[in-house]
């Protein structure tokens, strides 16, 4: 874990005087008024009402040019009502005291049947007293127009200078400054600043007539000159380049059951969709997931240990406080093989009588929370590498990933591979073709047999869809051999 | 929104439309174009016989792209900025076309950049019928979903839990505006009713076997929607099937994709045929005009007017008329899919598909279902594809799949951890027969498609 030491500084006052000031004044709505508005929610289990303003940068590059740009503003406030397991929802595109209203009567119809009548006065309590995992300053603001574009340009030149047979460069930078804050109907009013930057560099290559195409990137919560240290943008530019050739020379890849190796980092997406989604609170109280009623049961190897972890410093899916208020947490959900817990969100948490463990999150304003991952990782073991691959006689090597996806209700998960090469007798050979691998999520971690001691944190790109939101996230993971996944590639095995 | 507040929200936004393009030239755009839409929505889910979530949906936006002349004057090429808002306040409007112009300062000059030609805006806009609001109250919308999520849970007992049934309704109004002149206005309404329950065999131990599947019908009409009885009904049915799947054993066989998966092999296609990656040069089916691709049999063509239709529009997002048009013919590609960027690029014409097809059809070869599964005699019948194991340079293709095992054109176990993988250069031209199927739900219409010799893996 030593790469990942935290140095958390207190979320000072000044975030929700900033959040304040930034989402509330300009309407000038007071906390009177914000008593007012849930007059109008009495009878909630749980209600809140979420401000939010995002503005939205990006920059893209293609054929040598800056071809666009985009700005995007964009802010309202979404209104919830939980009555039991009911939720009421309605929001709005402008922050008045007449939208809020309007918006939490519509949410309040919800609460017909549920009125309780007790009328409490709403009064603010101040969530101030909270870790911070990130800085505040806009990214957006934190280099010039020209100073972004010079990214772009250092990207394409790097990319092309990497080798002969790149044929076209497109890169793209993006970078977002969010304010939030969040009333509940406890009084809690809290609030968060959260900057978020990526960078994405896609190449082409040629040679004697065969094309590839392969991308990276990265990013965090940072402000752009991220990008412009430790050679990060060569770096992209080199490794996009790198798995475009290598894959230039990719054979067809085997099909069917393989034992088989997974690279450190972003192989990680295993987790998030073999086990990840099917710990996520929601679906576990509504009694859908695989995992359902699972906590206490083995259902990884021995020294499978897999956390969610919102709380490592400046990372992509790291948050100070979830979009409910919580602050964030490290939730160790499968712990030396044995299913711990689950994700929660505040309304899901409530009715299986847990308590939130800070992972609702929302996609904006106008949509609703619900549990959903941070930063999902698996700890290290002891093993070299090396070893590991040593081991294996016969099977594949996959370091890099495109997306997956899951079926929680069955299980099954597909992630499919871009950089994957045979094993043979103990040495890495060829690379292969991509291929997506397909597994069932409550039995995949009981085949680990072997854990690497190289555990790491994708570089930051990540995104995460459910239900039509999509929320940024992190993966991780150390090497580690799988015996038995199914390979879906077209070389059918004698 | 009602049709009083339909002609109100068609003339703010035409105003809006008329000012970002007014604002854009102020600050120094020569050309602009701007996309504005407003709308609202209901949604209610029920869950086991109680309702999970109402929501109000109301949404509205502004998208503006405005091109402007660098140091040549223009003739190297004009540069380009965007910015979209979810705020129409007057403040914010301008906000967001100086965020657009101030960003054109800073691109670069792109001979390919601007609007598409002035004389190929749409002139004659007809009437497509696509707006149909539903006055849905919300204890009507509970007590359709509750109905309809019954239904399943009473079919059979090994319905054992509900993964939630609902009813969505949005309808709205967007208004299309650029600076040759051109204002278009498409008011559109958009119902669904879904459902999707678990099934379990009672034999099962633990949490072992469930399988989910769902089933949902959409309309322009709220009256054309299949009745909540007969989505609950085909809901459960279709995941009592999926009852004790199992694991094929690894194997080449020939495949038959239903309708709904069928469709995202024409998806593969019109990636591949492109304008952006035809120019781009990352497709498996570069230079492929006038290429035989597909069998003989095979026609894809766009039909942009269908009354009522998810995928009609009378112009596309640049103004351009849209009409109908052949993309395959006797298997042989007949054109791309471009916007006008992506045609200069190719030094070809717009087809008007700047947003997307237009009702993209592929003709059925005459078989129903039962002649298709007779056809395919023994193979696997695939009913869902997950993840995107999509290589659109090479066309290498590998996929997550679940559906059935058929002999002798009998559907014989269902089958999931499975995957099915070619190439789609090869798999296009293995399609044997397109059935008449056809599945209406989308903007892309196909019947279930056999295609031979592909390779199951699996245990």
């Amino acid at each position: 874990m030593g790469i990942f030491l935290i140095k958390s500084h207190t979320m000072s006052q000044s975030i929700l005087q900033q959040s304040r000031q930034h989402l509330l004044e300009p309407a000038g709505i007071s906390e009177t008024q914000l008593d007012q508005v849930f007059s109008h929610l009495q009878g909630a289990d749980l209600a809140d009402l979420y401000f939010q303003s995002t503005r939205f940068e990006s920059w893209m590059l293609e054929e040598g040019i800056i071809k666009n740009g985009s700005y995007s503003i964009e802010q309202g406030v979404g209104v919830r009502m939980v009555v039991g397991e009911q939720t009421g929802f309605a929001y709005s595109d402008e922050i008045t005291l007449d939208s809020l209203t309007a918006s939490a009567k519509a949410a309040a119809a919800i609460g017909k049947s549920g009125q309780t009548g007790k009328v409490k006065a709403w009064q603010a309590r101040e969530q101030t007293n909270l870790n911070s995992f990130y800085g505040v300053d806009n990214p957006l603001a934190s280099m010039t127009e020209d100073e972004k574009i010079a990214l772009l340009n250092l990207a394409d030149k790097e990319a092309r200078a990497a080798s002969p047979y790149v044929q076209q460069v497109i890169a793209n930078i993006a970078g977002v400054h969010e304010h939030i804050l969040v009333a509940d109907n406890e009084g809690n009013l809290s609030a968060d600043i959260r900057p978020l930057v990526r960078m994405n560099i896609t190449v082409i290559v040629e040679k004697d007539g065969k094309r590839e195409t392969a991308g990276t990137g990265g990013g965090g919560r940072f402000g752009f000159d991220y990008f412009t240290q430790a050679d990060r943008i060569r770096n992209y530019a080199n490794e996009a380049v790198r798995q475009a050739l290598v894959n230039l020379d990719a054979v067809a890849a085997p099909a069917g059951s393989q034992t088989v190796v997974l690279g450190s980092g972003w192989p990680g997406v295993l987790l998030h969709e073999a086990v990840g989604h099917g710990l996520e609170g929601d679906f576990n109280r509504k009694g859908t997931s695989a995992f359902s009623g699972r906590i206490g049961e083995k259902v990884a190897a021995k020294g499978v240990t897999v956390v969610d972890d919102g709380t490592l410093e400046n990372r992509r899916g790291s948050l100070s406080i979830d979009d409910e208020g919580t602050p964030t947490n490290c939730t160790t959900l499968i712990e030396d093989g044995i299913l711990k817990g689950y994700m929660q969100d505040k309304l899901n948490a409530r009715l299986m009588g847990e308590q939130s463990t800070g992972n609702g999150r929302r996609e904006s304003y106008s949509h609703l929370p619900m549990p959903r991952m941070t930063n999902t990782y698996m700890l290290a073991g002891e093993l070299d590498p090396e070893e590991i691959i040593a081991s294996v006689d016969n099977g594949l090597y996959a370091v890099n990933f495109g997306g997956g996806q899951v079926d929680i209700t069955s299980g099954k998960f597909v992630f499919s591979a871009s950089e994957a090469y045979l094993i043979e007798n103990g040495k890495v050979t060829r690379p292969v073709k991509g291929a997506t691998l397909i597994g069932n999520g409550p039995d995949v971690l009981t085949r680990v047999s072997m854990i690497g001691n190289d555990l790491a944190l994708d570089k930051g790109v990540g995104m995460c869809g459910k239900a039509g939101q999509s929320v940024p996230v992190g993966v991780g993971q150390p090497t580690m051999k799988i015996d038995g996944l199914t390979v879906g590639g077209t070389e059918v095995q004698a | 929104m009602d049709a009083m507040d339909i002609r109100q929200t068609e003339n703010e936004l035409r105003e809006v439309s008329e000012r970002v393009l007014k604002l854009a030239k102020k600050y120094g755009a020569s050309a602009a174009d701007v996309s504005l839409n407003k709308g609202t929505g209901l949604s209610v889910e029920i869950h086991n016989g109680s309702v999970d979530k109402l929501e109000y949906n109301r949404d509205q936006g502004l998208s503006l792209s405005v091109y402007m002349q660098g140091k040549s004057g223009g003739i190297a090429g004009l540069k380009t900025g965007s910015a979209t808002s979810s705020d129409l306040s007057p403040q914010a409007i301008e906000d967001t076309v100086r965020a657009a112009c101030n960003i054109a300062k800073f691109t670069g000059e792109d001979q390919y950049a601007g609007l598409a030609d002035a004389e190929l805006m749409a002139t004659e806009v007809v009437d497509l019928d696509l707006y149909h609001p539903w006055d849905l109250q919300a204890e009507r919308a509970i007590e359709i979903a509750t109905e309809c999520e019954q239904l399943a849970l009473d079919f059979d007992e090994r319905i054992i839990n509900s993964d939630g049934a609902g009813i969505n309704t949005y309808s709205g109004i967007s208004v299309i505006a650029n600076t040759h002149g051109f204002t278009g206005v498409i008011p559109s309404s958009r119902h669904s009713i879904s459902c999707s329950v678990i099934a379990q065999d009672p034999n099962a131990n633990n949490k072992e076997g469930m399988q989910r599947d769902y089933w949902y019908s959409n309309s322009r009409l709220s009256e054309k929607l299949e009745s909540a009885q007969a989505v609950g009904k085909k809901a459960a049915e279709r995941a009592l099937k999926r009852i004790n799947s199992q694991q094929l054993g690894t194997r080449q066989a020939n495949v038959l994709y239903s309708p709904e998966m069928a469709r995202s092999l024409i998806g593969h296609f019109n990636s591949a045929i492109s304008g952006s990656s035809q120019y781009r040069q990352s497709t498996f089916l570069l230079d492929c005009v006038d290429q035989q691709v597909f069998p003989e049999f095979i026609r894809l063509h766009e039909q942009p007017h269908i009354p009522q239709a998810f995928g009609s529009c009378c112009f596309d997002k640049e103004g351009v008329a849209t009409k109908n048009r052949d993309i395959v013919a006797d298997g042989i590609v007949q054109n791309y899919i471009m916007s006008s960027y992506s045609a200069r690029q190719l030094g070809l014409q717009t087809t008007a598909n700047s947003g997307g097809t237009h009702n993209l059809t592929l003709d059925s070869t005459g078989q129903n279902f039962a002649e298709l599964l007779a056809m395919l005699d023994t193979g696997l019948l695939v009913t869902e594809l997950i993840g995107s194991g999509i290589n659109g340079m090479t066309g290498d293709y590998s996929r997550g799949a679940a559906g059935f095992w058929v002999e002798n054109g009998e559907i014989q176990y269902p089958v999931e951890e499975i995957t099915i993988a070619g190439n789609l250069k090869e798999m296009f031209k293995q399609i044997v027969a397109v059935g008449n199927d056809v599945d209406y739900r989308s903007g892309t219409r196909t019947g279930s498609i056999l295609i031979e010799g592909m390779t199951i893996a699996g245990s």
